[in-house]
């Protein structure tokens, strides 16, 4: 497994400014009531944790996955960043957010991990990163990190006012709306100038 | 028998209960007082998941005006929230209303997928008992309850001990109290949770793999109140041990 994969791997819900954007008037009204006021997280557990390369199980019972191409802020030290590396956050699809997504993200094999890090010292500016994703070859989606609520820095400041990211914990920067759907047999690859490609093949988990 | 995770003149060691003292390692005998207590858990290769439960009794999920829910409310935390036995946790400054939570912790003895309720206690290797705190003020309605609320730096006790499962013969039938300085404001029984431990463990290894360190916070039944600045907590579990924390000002 990557060398960075030690610590807790957090995702970030509704950084992009699409994301809130698409749900309209739907954050005002019950259950949720009010758009978020801190950083929405939530955790990666170690069984989700995929290789490039790795072939990721899906079970019988999910005809398909959403695609979260997304980019990792790897601690080396305590708030002290380390670098980037393209992560792909799959979930089972869901429409509420009102509750934790354990049973819809924390499925065996669903984070993809990227193995080439841009070490934070030579990005002078994370928005300038732009994610292509292609299933099967086909382009699918792009994803350009210029427009988040919380930029990485601002992120990691506001997450650090109530929990510590360590060496080797992982902050994901959050997925885009426009996220395509994936099914057993299809290639993703993940690519971006400067933090490679993440290439993983969906097949059917063994019964 | 009953195990502790200790540092003792800086060097961090298993311990093992005996009659009211702590063997170290290397079978000297101390007091409770001469040691500082962690989390009492082995270190594991990969960060350990730590599952823990919302709403999982009746009254409780009733006292906080919800209904019960039809499947398990899980959400996860990170190590980082742990701490150990007569260690203090912090209040932020700002708050209203910080809340103790005494739970029933399985700790997973091995690895765990697609196990089925009949098999459960074969996958679990001991218990403990946790204080998953909470600061209601920060609860916002997304992926509810929310990290801030529920993940924050040494806001989940987790000990004394780690207790063999072999040492508790029904863990679905154990008394759970808490003390605020002494005065009980919780009572209750893990036999009232709405999903037992047996059917925590078929579901979850229903699709992920649990592994060996993994843990399991089983939830809490009513009577949590207010926490302040200078409060002893004492939250016990019959046959597990008194854990006890200090609320310091942040």
């Amino acid at each position: 497994m990557s060398f960075l994969l030690m610590g807790t791997v957090y995702g970030t819900l509704l950084n992009f400014r699409g994301e809130l954007a698409a749900l309209g008037g739907k954050a005002h009204e019950p259950p949720y009531k009010a758009p978020p006021r801190a950083p929405v997280l939530y955790i990666k557990p170690a069984n989700t944790w995929s290789e490039d390369g790795a072939r990721i199980p899906v079970p019988a019972r999910v005809h398909e996955v959403e695609v979260g191409a997304t980019i990792g802020f790897v601690m080396k030290g305590p708030g002290d960043p380390a670098g980037y590396v393209l992560m792909n956050d799959l979930s089972i699809p869901h429409e509420s957010l009102f509750r934790p997504p354990v049973k819809f993200k924390c499925l065996d094999g669903f984070l993809g991990v990227g193995s080439k890090m841009m070490r934070d010292e030579d990005c002078a500016d994370p928005g300038w990163f732009v994610l292509e994703v292609r299933i099967n070859g086909e382009p699918r989606q792009t994803v350009r990190f210029n427009d988040l609520v919380r930029a990485p820095r601002q992120l990691l400041t506001d997450v650090s006012e109530f929990m510590t990211l360590g060496a080797g914990d992982v902050l994901m920067l959050g997925c885009d709306v426009g996220r395509p759907r994936a099914k057993v047999g299809d290639t993703i690859e993940i690519r971006a100038e400067g933090l490679g490609t993440l290439t993983n093949t969906l097949v059917a988990e063994a019964a | 028998m009953k195990y502790a995770r200790v540092i003792h003149e800086g060097v961090t060691q298993n311990a093992a209960e005996r009659d009211g003292l702590l063997m170290l390692d290397n079978a000297k005998l101390v007091s409770f007082d001469d040691v500082t207590w962690l989390p009492p858990l082995n270190p594991t290769r990969q960060p350990r998941t730590i599952l823990a439960l919302g709403l999982n009794y009746a009254d409780h999920a009733k006292e906080l005006a919800f209904k019960a829910p039809e499947e398990p409310l899980v959400f996860l935390k990170s190590p980082s929230a742990l701490t150990g036995h007569r260690q203090t946790t912090r209040r932020p400054a700002d708050v209203d209303f910080m809340h103790y939570e005494c739970e029933l912790t399985v700790v997973i003895g091995r690895q765990a997928k697609h196990v089925k309720r009949g098999d459960a206690y074969d996958y679990i290797a001991g218990y403990t008992v946790a204080n998953d705190y909470a600061i209601r003020d920060y609860l916002e309605n997304w992926y509810r309850p929310n990290l801030r609320v529920k993940n924050r730096d040494g806001a989940t006790p987790l000990g004394p001990w780690f207790v063999e499962r072999g040492d508790v013969p029904d863990p679905m039938a154990l008394a759970l109290s808490t003390t605020v300085n002494g005065k009980l404001t919780q009572s209750g029984n893990t036999k009232d949770m709405i999903f037992d431990v047996p059917f925590l463990i078929e579901y979850f290894s229903s699709f992920m793999t649990l592994r060996p360190g993994d843990l399991i916070l089983t939830g809490t039944p009513d009577g949590v109140v207010d926490c302040r600045p200078g409060d002893v907590v004492v939250t016990e579990i019959e046959g597990l041990g008194a854990l006890m924390n200090t609320i310091a000002a942040a």
